[in-house]
């Protein structure tokens, strides 16, 4: 549900059910509501057998590259004789994304119960939950009950009295956006810089000490349970768009939005009710000019393209954008797109872990041109120079962040291309959003 | 097709090539006689793949591949030079540039900086950046490294050097996105034996020699194979000059012996063999003075000396094989003896390469003049009888081992020598030799591998190798005559001596080949 | 759950800050003895690697003494088998963890994107004013407060969050910063 926002009845509360219920936090209240009966049945089937319940669901990477989730899991060779691994991606930092934060929050038994069920599945007895360092409250909760977990036989050396063993840590990292990023999630849990690694190889070969390994983002986690308890059919059955995404999907919803929070509704739910009804549209006095739909690395739409958008997959690259985590970033018309594209650059400047060239040289280059606009010290052709820099910047380096960060100024240009030369032409922002430097 | 056992055969730049499964785009190409411009990546290194230089543009990939990274397929066909991978390797040398100073004239590196080479030929004509560039200041990383922050491109082949080769890891990358330099924890410096290692693989001029610097521009100097003297290791290396004046010696590539590598000991011990104390010509005593003479006038006075008499040969182990030959040649015909002693020092290993160190034995030819019959002693002079004629050898690169008492058991002292230290001036004759750098020759390492080393620099005024005024000795004593090459010195050699039967310079090339079997002390065959 | 992740603004282990950890002159404490090292030793147990408790293990240091200085660096590196340079490498990477000393009370105010439409610049302005900061990332002269700007602190739908050392506050505005400023009086 919306929270902090009580449901909208065109939600579909699953992940977000007890979004806001104290009660549901601690694991006896969270038995009450149906949880760990999932992973109690879980351990007395084949793995494989989960592996495909998942795939027979459609369930699909919630952390943005949306990539099938039972497949991910089928990588992993039962009888290898190594030591598998899972991790869960419980780094949210992608700008405009904050579901996993709500997910750990108030609802960290569903988490371990999936990271246990895929672990299981994939033949972990090991998982790590990369939880960034910034969400203290969200590390509590979860030790908390992982804690509790240990001390009902749920994790550890006989989980629920199965004879299989899962055990459960958590490793709180320290500051850098790019942990999110799987590879260099697994160099930080080792112990390194959060630099990405070079694929192949693929983790599922030769991921985290070398072993074989899967990445669940915390959201994907948390569907599996409800999947087993409810079959795949069921899971299926949320979809009202494109057969290729089912499930309901969490998305964030913040900026200049009247009801910012939280929202679960169907893949393929309309762009346009969900952004006026659900989150309640412009703040009073104000109309909506452009929203990044999918966390701040996924291109910005125009509030015409938001509008047409059905929310999955396929619907928002038909639109111009991306799924991505489903952070929706919403401005309106007191903002300043080129600034805010500024603030986006910087932000991923910051975050580069500095291996490949184009993505330390470029990002801060592109700030710095960014910034000068802005600050109405830019020419015309330094438009042309950003779209060149975007282009040397994308599909060419070990991850996306390079892509990440050329593609709102692309599509900033593209699309808000007028604002950009109102400020070069007038020499300075029109709205005056920017104290002068 | 499928891969077997045979290889992979692919197709870069029109050229078919095959190459053992595994082998990434890069090294492909090489074989292939293609060069595919990189910066991060370096055979002797683990992969990385963060410079982005290499990227090409495989067929049916759906984007550009880093050549470095990506292993070869069978029937891939790859393209270097399409508009799309030139265009992707521009726009790195453009970012690599933004933060770069244009200081070149005053750059060491400058006329061998891959930066420099590869934006020459395929970087933009002019730069888009009109932002400040960022500035750091120069950092002392010990030992013989400077680091010049602003020019460093982060390709991180120091860090991965350190940590994967020297396995000490001094080095780290600090700080991110474009705020991160190459560092180091304080107090702690590139003091490994094999530290100045990084100053090479640098492929710009970030890392500088704190000995070269400011010394020569890269343009001006002359380069020549060698070997290092300084031990018995025996690693190839580059001897580079200026105007008869080595400046610098360099790591040359060789698997079987150093990789890539050259350890600082041995890097920065050349100064003496540019010394200025040369001899410049024969000398022949007269009573209490040397008088300067012709070669043949001093030869015949030597060989006068000889007659008749037994020849106790001081050798050094800096000597070439083929000069320790014709040594030997001469020991053999006066039925006398010939030791050596080598200086000794602390064996220092590069442990990520096999069996390379800078090894305890500090001279090149230790095992060349054993297996040529000479004896290593502490004190090689115990064995001079009374009355031989003492030939006392000094090349240059390790102390004389002579003192003036055993020195006086000889019968007559002939010196042949690069300088004339004070305790051989009582010698009755002075021979001016060369030292390794002016001369053409072999040196044979610790694990009998037989190396060739050629002349870098002129010799002083009439100083010759020393195979050439020992062959016309033997001539002057009525021998086979003398060589005019060292190439036939070492046939001579080839033919008589076992160890080194059937080798010839053409066949050791210049990466060596190793002699037979462990040398028992040769037989010379008259 | 370690004690380190219940810190927060109250925490009483900050009384002493300002002082400790900054005398070069005074011998080195190891951080790493009692119970610091029996907490180390159990995290140790989690991974197949020395390596893997680095993070964790620095996460303790900055707890104990507010921030990570090189001797304490050192410590770590002779602790997990590694060299002091490549734990100073993997420090300068995490932006979370301190290289130099900060306030007593260290306030981060995410400024990124979503934030800074929904006001996060005035945020930050107003934390500045009331805490007798003159810079950002420059320690007040009474030691009790550093403000920095931070990226995403991943609760954008609660514009504008703020980190006060362990504490996470959401919703905040200029207006609220009396009140939890004199809440840590």
């Amino acid at each position: 549900m919306g929270y902090p926002h009580p449901p909208h009845p065109r939600e579909t509360p699953v992940l977000s059910k007890h979004f806001g219920d104290r009660d549901a936090i601690g694991l006896d209240g969270w038995k009450k509501r149906g949880g760990y009966a999932a992973l109690e049945r879980a351990l007395g089937m084949e793995p494989v057998a989960l592996t495909n319940i998942v795939k027979e669901s459609g369930l699909r990477g919630r952390g943005g590259a949306g990539f099938p989730t039972g497949l991910k899991w089928s990588f992993m060779k039962p009888g290898d004789g190594k030591p598998h691994y899972l991790a869960c991606n419980a780094d949210e930092s992608e700008p405009g994304t904050f579901k996993d934060r709500e997910i750990m929050r108030w609802t960290p038994h569903a988490l371990i119960e999936g990271c246990a069920i895929a672990s299981y599945a994939i033949g972990a007895e090991t998982c790590y939950i990369y939880i960034r360092g910034e969400f203290t409250e969200p590390l509590r909760t979860m030790a908390e009950a992982l804690r509790e977990a240990y001390a009902n036989g749920i994790l550890g050396r006989n989980a629920m009295g199965s004879g299989k063993t899962i055990e459960m840590y958590i490793h709180k990292g320290a500051g850098a956006y790019i942990c999110g990023e799987e590879t260099a999630l697994m160099n930080s849990i080792e112990g390194r810089r959060g630099n990405p690694r070079i694929k192949p190889p693929f983790p599922a070969v030769s991921g985290l000490f070398g072993q074989p390994t899967t990445i669940n983002n915390v959201e994907t986690l948390a569907a599996v349970p409800h999947i087993l308890n409810n079959g795949a059919e069921w899971y299926k059955t949320f979809c009202l768009s494109n057969p290729k995404s089912t499930g309901t999907k969490l998305f964030s919803v913040c900026g200049n939005i009247a009801r910012p929070g939280n929202y679960e509704v169907e893949m393929g739910f309309p762009f346009q009710e969900f952004l006026h009804d659900l989150c309640g549209g412009a703040l009073p006095g104000r109309t909506l000019k452009a929203v990044i739909p999918g966390g701040s690395s996924v291109p910005i739409q125009t509030m015409e393209e938001a509008e047409a958008t059905l929310m999955d997959y396929e619907g928002f690259i038909a639109q111009g954008s991306m799924l991505g985590s489903g952070g929706v970033i919403v401005f309106d018309d007191a903002q300043c797109i080129v600034k805010q594209i500024w603030r986006l650059a910087r932000f991923y400047a910051h975050e580069s872990c500095a291996q490949c060239t184009q993505c330390r040289e470029g990002t801060a280059w592109v700030t710095k041109i960014m910034e000068r606009i802005e600050m109405g010290q830019g020419t015309m052709r330094d438009l042309d120079t950003l779209l060149e820099l975007s282009e040397n910047m994308t599909g060419k380096t070990i991850c996306v962040l390079s892509d990440s960060c050329a593609a709102p100024v692309v599509s900033g240009i593209q699309k808000f291309r007028h604002e950009f030369e109102a400020h070069i032409s007038g020499k300075r922002c029109p709205l005056r959003t920017t104290a002068a430097a | 097709m499928m891969a077997d056992a045979t290889g992979v055969t692919l197709t870069i730049e029109g050229r078919s090539v095959t190459v053992p499964a595994g082998t990434s785009i890069l090294e492909a190409a090489k074989a292939a006689g293609v060069l595919i411009p990189h910066y991060c990546y370096h055979p002797g290194l683990p992969v990385a793949g963060v410079c982005r230089m290499c990227l090409v543009e495989v067929e049916k990939a759906p984007k550009l591949a880093p050549a470095c990274a990506t292993s070869v397929a069978d029937g891939q066909v790859v393209h270097v030079h399409t508009e799309q991978a030139l265009e992707a390797r521009r726009g790195v040398l453009e970012f690599l540039l933004i933060n770069h100073p244009l200081d070149c004239p005053i750059c060491d590196q400058a006329g061998e900086c891959e930066l420099q080479d590869y934006t020459f030929r395929e970087g933009r004509a002019q730069g888009r950046f009109l932002e400040s560039k960022r500035f750091n200041p120069v950092e002392d990383f010990g030992g013989d490294v400077l680091y010049v922050t602003n020019r460093c491109i982060l390709c991180t082949r120091c860090v991965r050097f350190m940590d994967d080769v020297a396995h000490d890891s001094v080095l780290n990358v600090s700080e991110r996105g474009d705020r991160a330099v190459i560092g180091k924890f304080e107090g702690q410096d590139l003091t490994h034996p094999w530290a100045g290692n990084v100053i090479d693989l640098c492929p710009v001029g970030a890392l500088v020699s704190k000995d070269f610097l400011n010394k020569a521009r890269a343009w001006e100097l002359d380069r020549t194979p060698s070997i290092c003297p300084n031990c018995t290791q025996g690693c190839n290396a580059i001897l580079e000059t200026r105007d008869n004046v080595v400046m610098r010696m360099r790591p040359r590539p060789n698997a079987e012996v150093n990789e890539y590598f050259l350890c600082d000991a041995g890097r920065l011990n050349y100064r003496w063999l540019s010394a200025p104390n040369r001899l410049e010509a024969p000398l022949v005593r007269q009573g209490e003075r040397f008088v300067a003479r012709d070669w043949e006038h001093a030869l015949a006075e030597a060989a006068a000396l000889l007659k008749g008499r037994r020849a106790f040969v001081l050798a050094s182990p800096m000597l070439s094989n083929e000069s320790l030959y014709t040594l030997r040649r001469l020991i053999d015909v006066t039925g006398g003896a010939g030791a050596f002693r080598v200086e000794r020092g602390p064996e220092a290993p590069l442990p990520g390469v096999d069996d390379l160190a800078l090894r305890a034995e500090r001279a090149a030819n230790v095992h060349g003049a054993e297996r040529l019959g000479f004896a290593k002693s502490d004190t090689p002079l115990d064995r001079l009888g009374a009355g031989d004629v003492l030939l006392l050898v000094d090349v240059g690169g390790a102390p004389l081992a002579a003192n003036a008492e055993a020195l006086a058991k000889a019968g007559a002292v002939i010196v042949l020598g690069t300088t004339l230290p004070e305790i051989a001036r009582m010698a009755s004759i002075v021979l001016p030799v060369t030292n390794m750098a002016e001369e053409d020759g072999t040196f044979t390492n610790l694990r009998g591998r037989a190396q060739r080393y050629m002349q870098a620099k002129a010799a002083p005024g009439m100083a010759r190798p020393l195979w050439w005024a020992v062959g016309d000795l033997l001539a002057a004593l009525g021998e086979r005559a003398g060589y005019f090459l060292a190439s036939e010195v070492f046939a001579d050699l080839a033919a008589h001596v076992d160890d080194f039967a059937g080798m010839s310079y053409e066949t050791l090339g210049l990466r060596g080949a190793v002699v037979r079997a462990p040398g028992r002390p040769a037989e010379v065959a008259r | 759950m370690s004690a380190h992740e219940r810190g927060g603004v109250h925490a009483e282990s900050h009384a002493s800050h300002g002082s400790a950890g900054h005398g070069h002159a005074e011998p080195y404490a190891p951080v790493f003895a009692g119970a610091a090292r029996q907490e180390l030793d159990d995290i140790l147990r989690r991974y197949p690697t020395k390596m893997a408790a680095l993070l964790p293990a620095l996460w303790i240091v900055q707890r104990e003494r507010h921030w990570i200085g090189e001797q304490a660096m050192a410590e770590v590196a002779e602790v997990l088998g590694l060299t002091p340079a490549y734990v100073k490498g993997v420090v300068t990477f995490y932006t979370m963890y301190h290289q130099h000393p900060v306030g007593k009370y260290f306030v981060q105010v995410c400024t990124t994107s979503p934030c800074n439409v929904c006001g996060a610049e005035g945020v930050v302005q107003a934390f500045l004013e009331q805490t007798g900061c003159k810079e950002l990332g420059v320690t007040s002269d009474d030691g009790r407060f550093t403000v920095i700007e931070v990226e995403c602190l991943g609760a954008c739908g609660f514009a504008t969050p703020v980190m006060i050392n362990e504490e996470f506050l959401e919703s905040v505005s200029p207006e609220k910063i009396p009140t939890i400023l004199a809440q840590l009086r």
